[in-house]
C-alpha cells in the first residue's frame, strides 16, 4: 500500500445521524498539505457535523477517518490533536477568566508534572505568535480581549498543539471585512509552511477568493467540488441550494411618520459605554438596516428598542411615547414586533409547550384571560390559526417548544408577532442559522410587512440580506453609529469600512 | 474580663484556630468542587457522617490518624456518589447535594445507633492532644496561642498552602480551572471533563470528611446528632467569601473562628443580661452578612453548576 | 453511551417513577435492615401494618402527612420557579411560634375566627422571613440556599430563647415549651381517641388552591416560565422580579402555616422538637411528586407512612428510627434517576 505523505485527512463514507436527523450521509473527501479548502454550504447541511466528527467530538456511525495516513481513534479529541488536527470553533472555547497563557498551555503538559513549565510555554507562544503574526499579549485575561484578538488565541492554541491541519468553522462570522482578508493571508502563510487547511462557510464570495479547492454540501452530502476559477457564484449558490436562487428585493415606497425616534442616546452598563450617543429614525414604510460585526454594541441598542433597557441619557422615543422604564409588555401592546436574535434561548421558553409560547408575550391581556385565569381554548384556537397561517411543522400545540426546528421556531415567533399587525417591527439577526428556503421566506415576510405601513429596524451581520432589503443602512462599531447612507450608493467594501469604524470616508450622510 | 480584653489573651487565639480547623477542611474542599464547576451541597452530611465514622473508628480501637483516615474514605464515597450522579448523570446539583446530605447525616445516625444503645452518658475517647513545636512553643504569647494546635490543625494549614500550589502552578490545577471556567474549551483541548470533575469532587469529599472528623477527634470527644450545626453551610458561604481562592478562604475561616471564639467567650461575660442564643446566632449572621457583600464582587468560576453533556446537539 | 431527549414524556411514566423510585429505595435499604440483625421481610411487613395496616394507624399516618404537605407544597412551589427554599424548617418553627404566641391571646374570637387568625398569621411570619433571602438574591446576587440554611439555625436559636424566655410555660415543671394556646383556638379532631386533626383536610384544600393556582392562572403561566427559561421569560415582558417575590411569599407562607397547623391541631405549644425535619422531608416529598401540588399530598402520605412505619418497625425489632429518614433519602436519589431516565433515553454508541 502506497502511503502518499501529502494527504493530510482522508475521510471515507461517513455517516452520522441525530435520532431521525441524517446529518452526513456517506460523505468521503480527501484534503492534501499546503492546499486550502472550502467546505460549503447552507445552514444546516451538515459541515460543522461532519468537522466535529474530525475533532473528536462527534463518533460517526459509519465510516473511517484518517489522518496523515491513519487511521483515527473515534470520538477522542485528544487522539485528534495528538495526530494533528487543530480547531477553531464558531463559538469560541476560551476561559474568559484566565489568561491567554493559561488558556493555551492548559492540557498540553502531564498532570503528572509538579510544575507548569511556564517559561518555555511562554517562549514558544511567542515564537508561534510573530512566526505567523498573530500578536497577543500573553498575561492579558481573555475577558479583557476582542474578538478578532480572541480568535487570534484560539488559533494560537491549535498551532501550539502543533496541528498540521487546521479546520476553522465559519472564522469570519464576527470579523469585518478587512479583519477577514487579514486572517486568510495569515492562513495563506500557514499552507505555505506546509498545513492543510479546511475552512467551512456559506459566505460564495468568501470561498471563491480564499479556496483553492470549493467541497459544496447539502443535506448531508458532498454534491459538487470546484474551483473558483470554474465557478461562478451563481453557480455555487443553485449548488448549495438545489434550485434557482432568488431572494426578494426591496421596492422603494415613500416613508411616512416617524415610529421609532433616539436623540443622542447613550447606555452604560456599570462602567462599559454599550452605547454611545445614538441618533437614528425609523419610518413607516421602511426599512432601516444596522450593520456591524456582533459585539459592537448591538445587542445594547436591541436591547433599548426591545424594552429590556433604559438609555442612561438621550431620548428615545417609540410610537410617540418616550421611553422611561423598561416595559416589553407596553411594547407588545402598543404594536411593537421584537424578533430576537437568540431564538432558541430568548424567543422561546423551550420547555413550554407551543401554544403558551404563541401567547407569551400577551398572556395577561384579555384575549387570553380574564380574573388571572388563562383562557385555554381561546389560546389554542390562536395558536391553530397561527401554525395554519404560517405553516409551521414539527410539533403539536401541547408538545415542548424545542422540539420545533430553527426554521418552524422562526415562524413561531414571526408569526406571533405579524398576527398582531404590528407597527414597528424589530428584527434582530431574522435569518442567521436558517436555509435558504426559510431566509426567502423571512424576506418576503418583512416585505410584505413593510406595504402595509410598517416601518422595520433590522440588525444583521449579513451584508447581502442588509443590501437586499433596507432602504437606508447605517453601521455600528464600538457603540458608535455611523452616518446612514441610502442604499442606492451602499456596496460591500463601503460598507466594511464602515463597519471597522471607518465613516468620515464615506459620502452623502443621509 | 473587659470585651478588648478577651483578645489579646493566648488562650483566645488557640481557640480561635481550634474553631477554624473544621471549617478549614470544609472550605478548601468545597472550593475544590466549585473550583471543578461542581455545587456540592452534601457537604454537612458528609461532615457528619465522617465525624461519626471518625469517632466510630476509635472508639472500636483504632488509632486516632486511622480515624481521620476512615473518614477521609467515607467523604471519597459520598463524594462519588454526587460526582456520578451530577457529573455524567447530569442530575440537578442543588437536589443531589441535598439528597446526599440527607442520606449521610441520616446514615451517621442510624450506624451510631446501631452500634451504640441509648444511653444517659454519651461514651468518649481520647481525642487529640496538642503537640509542642521545639523552640517555636516556647515563645511569648506566640507559642500557646498558634504553635500549641493539634495536629490535624497543621495539616489544614498544609492542606490550604497544598492546594493553592496545585491550582496555581501545576498542570493538574490549571486544567481544573479551566474545567471550572469553560467546559467546552477544556473538552476542545482533549482534557476530560467528566473525570476531573468527578475527580475533584472526590478529592474535596474527603477533605470534609476529616473536617468533620476533627470535631469528634479534637475539638470534643464523642458524637451526638447535632454536632456539625450548620458548619458545613458555613462553609459554602465561605468559598463565596473567599473569591475562591484557597488563601482568602482561609482567611475567612480564621475570621469566623475570631467572631466564634469572642460570642462564646461574651457568653460568658454577659450570659445573664441576655440570653445565650443571641451570640450563638452572630456567626450565622456574620456569615450572611459576608455573602451579601462579597456576591457581587467575587469572580466565580463560569462554569459553575452548568452542566456539560458531551457530544449533545 | 449517550443521552436522548425524549419526544414526549408520558403521564404513565412521570406517574410510575415515583412509585418505582420508592420501591427501588425499599430493595436498597434491605442492606441496612439486614445489618440490624432483622429479617427483611418481616421488618418491611411491620413497616406496611405500622403506617396502613389498621383504621388507628392511617390516622397516624394522615396526621403525620399534614405538615408534610405543607412543606412539600412549599418546596414545590419555590423550586418550580427554581428558587431553592431550603428554608422550610425555620419558616414553619417560626410560623408555630408566632401562632403559639398569639394564641394564647385568643380567647374572645369564636374558634374558627381564631383559628383563621392563627393560621394566617403563621403564614404571614414565614411569608416575611423568606423575603429576605429573596430580595438578597435579587438586589445583591446571593444565593438564596446558604441564606435560608443559616437562617433555619437562626430561627431554631430565637425560637429556644422565647420559650426559655418571655414565651415560657410556667406550668411545665421545667421542661421547654410555651404557653398553650387557648382551649378554642385548638382545630377539631376528625377521629375520636386519635390525633388526627382538622389540619389535615386544611392541607387538602391549600393543595388544590395551589394546583389551581399552578396550572390555570397567569401567575403560574408566568412562574413556570420564569423557572424553565428566566431571559426568555424576561424578553417577553413577564416581570421577573415581582414574579420571584410573589413565589417566594407563596412558598414561607405554606410553609408557615404548616406550623400554625401543627401548633392548633396537636398540642397547642411550641417545643424545641416538634419537627424531625418536615422542612427538609418536604424537599423530598416535592421532589416524589414532579413539584406537582397535587402529587404533593399522595407522596407525603406515602412519605409519612414510611416515617409510622418505621417506628412499628424499630420497636418490633430494635432497628434505629434513623432507618426512615434514610429509606426517604435513597428514594429521593433514586427519583432524580427516574426523572432522568423518564426524560431522556439512554443510547449505546
Amino acid at each position: 500500500m502506497k502511503v502518499e505523505p501529502d494527504i493530510a485527512i482522508r475521510l471515507q463514507r461517513i455517516t452520522k445521524r441525530f435520532g431521525p436527523l441524517l446529518a452526513n450521509n456517506g460523505i468521503s473527501l480527501v484534503v492534501g498539505r499546503r492546499e486550502i479548502v472550502a467546505l460549503l454550504g447552507e445552514n444546516g447541511a451538515g459541515k460543522t457535523t461532519l468537522m466535529n466528527i474530525l475533532f473528536g467530538h462527534y463518533v460517526a456511525d459509519e465510516g473511517t477517518v484518517e489522518v496523515f495516513g491513519r487511521h483515527l481513534t473515534p470520538g477522542s479529541t485528544r487522539a485528534a490533536i495528538a495526530a494533528g488536527v487543530g480547531m477553531v470553533h464558531q463559538h469560541f472555547t476560551l476561559a474568559a477568566n484566565l489568561t491567554v497563557i493559561e488558556n493555551i498551555e492548559s492540557g498540553t503538559e502531564s498532570f503528572l508534572r509538579p510544575k507548569l513549565a511556564r517559561r518555555w510555554s511562554r517562549q514558544r507562544l511567542c515564537g508561534l505568535s510573530s512566526r505567523f503574526g498573530l500578536a497577543v499579549d500573553p498575561d492579558a485575561l481573555v475577558g479583557t480581549l476582542s474578538i478578532g484578538e480572541r480568535q487570534r488565541v484560539e488559533i494560537l492554541k491549535a498551532l501550539y498543539r502543533e496541528a498540521q491541519v487546521l479546520v476553522l468553522d465559519e472564522p469570519t462570522a464576527v470579523l469585518t471585512p478587512q479583519e477577514a482578508s487579514s486572517l486568510f493571508a495569515t492562513l495563506r502563510r500557514m499552507a505555505a509552511e506546509g498545513l492543510a487547511i479546511i475552512f467551512i462557510s456559506h459566505k460564495l464570495d468568501e470561498v471563491r477568493a480564499n479556496a483553492d479547492r470549493i467541497l459544496v454540501l447539502r443535506a448531508g452530502a458532498i454534491v459538487a467540488e470546484r474551483t473558483p476559477a470554474t465557478a461562478t457564484r451563481d453557480e455555487l449558490a443553485e449548488l448549495m441550494v438545489g434550485r434557482r436562487v432568488v431572494r426578494p428585493r426591496r421596492d422603494p415606497l415613500p416613508s411616512g411618520i416617524p415610529l421609532l425616534e433616539a436623540q443622542g442616546v447613550s447606555l452604560h452598563d456599570g462602567h462599559q459605554l454599550r452605547l454611545d450617543n445614538a441618533t437614528f429614525t425609523v419610518r413607516e414604510r421602511e426599512i432601516l438596516g444596522l450593520v456591524g460585526v456582533s459585539g459592537n454594541g448591538q445587542g445594547a441598542l436591541a436591547d433599548l428598542v426591545t424594552g429590556l433597557a433604559v438609555p442612561t441619557s438621550g431620548r428615545l422615543t417609540v410610537l410617540g411615547k418616550p421611553i422611561l422604564q423598561s416595559d416589553p409588555r407596553w411594547l407588545v401592546a402598543a404594536g411593537v414586533a421584537r424578533i430576537p436574535d437568540d431564538r432558541h434561548a430568548v424567543g422561546v421558553v423551550g420547555d413550554m409547550s407551543v401554544w403558551k409560547n404563541a401567547i407569551i408575550e400577551r398572556v395577561g391581556t384579555p384575549r387570553f384571560s380574564r380574573c388571572g385565569i388563562i383562557r385555554r381554548n381561546a389560546a389554542m384556537m390562536y395558536t391553530r390559526e397561527l401554525v395554519e397561517r404560517y405553516d409551521i411543522r414539527g410539533a403539536p400545540l401541547d408538545r415542548r417548544a424545542r422540539l420545533l426546528s430553527g426554521g418552524n421556531l422562526q415562524k413561531l415567533i414571526l408569526g406571533r408577532n405579524l398576527a398582531a399587525a404590528p407597527r414597528l417591527i424589530i428584527a434582530n439577526q431574522p435569518t442567521r442559522g436558517l436555509d435558504e428556503g426559510a431566509v426567502a421566506r423571512v424576506h418576503t415576510q418583512l416585505l410584505e410587512a413593510k406595504r402595509r405601513s410598517t416601518g422595520i429596524l433590522l440588525i444583521t451581520e449579513d451584508l447581502d440580506e442588509v443590501t437586499a432589503l433596507a432602504d437606508r443602512i447605517m453601521a455600528i462599531y464600538r457603540g458608535r453609529l455611523s452616518p446612514t447612507i441610502p442604499a442606492e450608493i451602499a456596496d460591500a467594501r463601503g460598507l466594511g469600512l464602515m463597519m471597522a469604524g471607518h465613516w468620515d470616508e464615506t459620502s452623502n450622510a443621509v | 474580663m473587659s470585651a478588648f480584653e478577651i483578645l489579646v489573651t493566648a488562650t483566645f487565639w488557640a481557640a480561635v484556630l481550634r474553631i477554624a480547623t473544621p471549617l478549614i477542611f470544609g472550605t478548601i474542599g468545597e472550593l475544590i468542587c466549585e473550583r471543578a464547576g461542581v455545587l456540592n451541597l452534601g457537604i454537612e452530611g458528609i461532615m457528619t457522617f465522617g465525624a461519626m465514622i471518625g469517632w466510630l473508628t476509635v472508639y472500636e480501637g483504632g488509632t486516632l490518624w486511622e480515624g481521620l483516615l476512615v473518614a477521609a474514605i467515607s467523604g471519597t464515597l459520598f463524594g462519588l456518589l454526587h460526582g456520578v450522579l451530577t457529573v455524567p448523570l447530569g442530575l440537578s446539583q442543588h437536589v443531589t447535594g441535598l439528597g446526599v446530605t440527607l442520606l449521610a447525616a441520616n446514615l451517621s445516625y442510624y450506624v451510631y445507633r446501631l452500634v451504640l444503645p441509648i444511653s444517659s452518658t454519651p461514651p468518649t475517647i481520647s481525642p487529640f492532644q496538642s503537640v509542642t513545636i521545639p523552640w517555636l512553643s516556647d515563645l511569648p504569647f506566640l507559642g500557646p496561642a498558634l504553635f500549641s494546635q493539634m495536629p490535624p490543625t497543621y495539616l489544614a494549614f498544609a492542606i490550604v498552602a497544598a492546594a493553592g500550589y496545585v491550582l496555581y502552578r501545576t498542570p493538574l490545577g490549571l486544567a481544573l480551572r479551566m474545567v471550572g471556567e469553560s467546559a467546552e474549551g477544556a473538552e476542545a483541548q482533549g482534557i476530560s471533563v467528566a473525570g476531573l470533575r468527578v475527580g475533584a469532587v472526590v478529592v474535596g469529599s474527603a477533605l470534609m470528611g476529616m473536617g468533620g472528623a476533627f470535631l469528634t477527634l479534637a475539638a470534643f470527644n464523642s458524637f451526638f446528632f447535632t454536632m456539625v450545626q450548620g458548619r458545613g453551610w458555613v462553609c459554602i458561604a465561605l468559598v463565596v467569601f473567599g473569591s475562591w481562592r484557597p488563601g482568602k478562604a482561609l482567611l475567612g475561616a480564621l475570621l469566623y473562628g475570631i467572631f466564634d471564639a469572642y460570642q462564646l467567650r461574651l457568653q460568658a461575660a454577659f450570659g445573664q443580661l441576655i440570653p445565650y442564643q443571641v451570640f450563638l446566632t452572630i456567626p450565622y449572621a456574620l456569615s450572611i452578612l459576608a455573602l451579601a457583600v462579597m456576591s457581587r464582587r467575587a469572580t466565580v468560576p463560569q462554569a459553575l453548576m452548568v452542566p456539560f453533556r458531551k457530544g449533545e446537539r | 453511551m449517550r443521552f436522548e431527549l425524549r419526544e414526549v414524556t408520558s403521564p404513565l411514566l412521570l406517574l410510575m417513577t415515583p412509585i418505582a423510585a420508592i420501591a427501588v429505595s425499599l430493595f436498597l435499604c434491605a442492606g441496612f435492615i439486614a445489618v440490624a440483625g432483622a429479617p427483611v421481610m418481616g421488618a418491611y411487613g411491620h413497616l406496611a401494618k405500622g403506617a396502613f395496616g389498621s383504621a388507628f394507624a392511617i390516622t397516624e399516618t394522615l396526621t403525620r402527612a399534614t405538615p408534610l404537605i405543607l412543606t412539600g407544597l412549599s418546596a414545590a412551589v419555590a423550586f418550580r420557579a427554581r428558587l431553592w427554599n431550603i428554608g422550610a424548617e425555620g419558616q414553619l418553627y417560626l410560623g408555630a411560634i408566632v401562632t403559639a404566641a398569639l394564641g394564647a391571646h385568643v380567647e374572645g374570637l369564636p374558634g374558627w375566627l381564631a383559628d383563621l387568625v392563627l393560621i394566617l398569621s403563621g403564614g404571614l411570619a414565614g411569608m416575611l422571613l423568606l423575603l429576605g433571602p429573596t430580595l438578597l438574591k435579587l438586589k445583591l446576587g446571593v444565593d438564596e440556599v446558604v441564606t435560608t440554611l443559616l437562617l433555619n439555625f437562626m430561627v431554631l436559636l430565637l425560637v429556644s430563647a422565647l420559650i426559655e424566655g418571655p414565651l415560657r410555660d410556667p406550668l411545665a415543671f421545667g421542661f421547654p415549651q410555651s404557653a398553650p394556646v387557648s382551649d378554642g383556638a385548638m382545630l377539631p379532631k376528625l377521629v375520636a381517641h386519635a390525633r388526627l386533626h382538622a389540619g389535615f383536610i386544611i392541607a387538602v384544600v391549600i393543595a388544590l388552591v395551589v394546583a389551581t393556582i399552578d396550572g390555570y392562572s397567569v401567575f403560574g403561566f408566568a412562574a413556570q416560565a420564569v423557572g424553565l427559561n428566566i431571559r426568555a421569560a424576561r424578553f417577553a415582558g413577564i416581570p421577573i422580579e415581582r414574579v420571584l417575590v410573589c413565589v417566594a411569599l407563596m412558598s414561607g407562607g405554606l410553609a408557615g402555616i404548616g406550623g400554625a397547623l401543627e401548633v392548633i391541631g396537636l398540642k397547642g405549644y411550641v417545643t424545641l422538637d416538634m419537627s424531625p425535619g418536615y422542612g427538609y422531608t418536604g424537599i423530598i416529598v416535592a421532589m416524589l411528586a414532579g413539584l406537582h401540588p397535587l402529587g404533593v399530598v399522595a407522596s407525603s402520605i406515602f412519605v409519612a407512612g414510611v416515617f409510622v412505619g418505621a417506628d412499628a418497625m424499630g420497636r418490633a425489632y430494635n432497628i434505629p428510627s434513623a432507618i426512615a429518614d434514610v429509606i426517604v433519602a435513597v428514594s429521593l436519589l433514586i427519583m432524580l434517576l427516574a426523572l432522568l431516565f423518564a426524560r431522556y433515553r439512554l443510547r449505546w454508541t
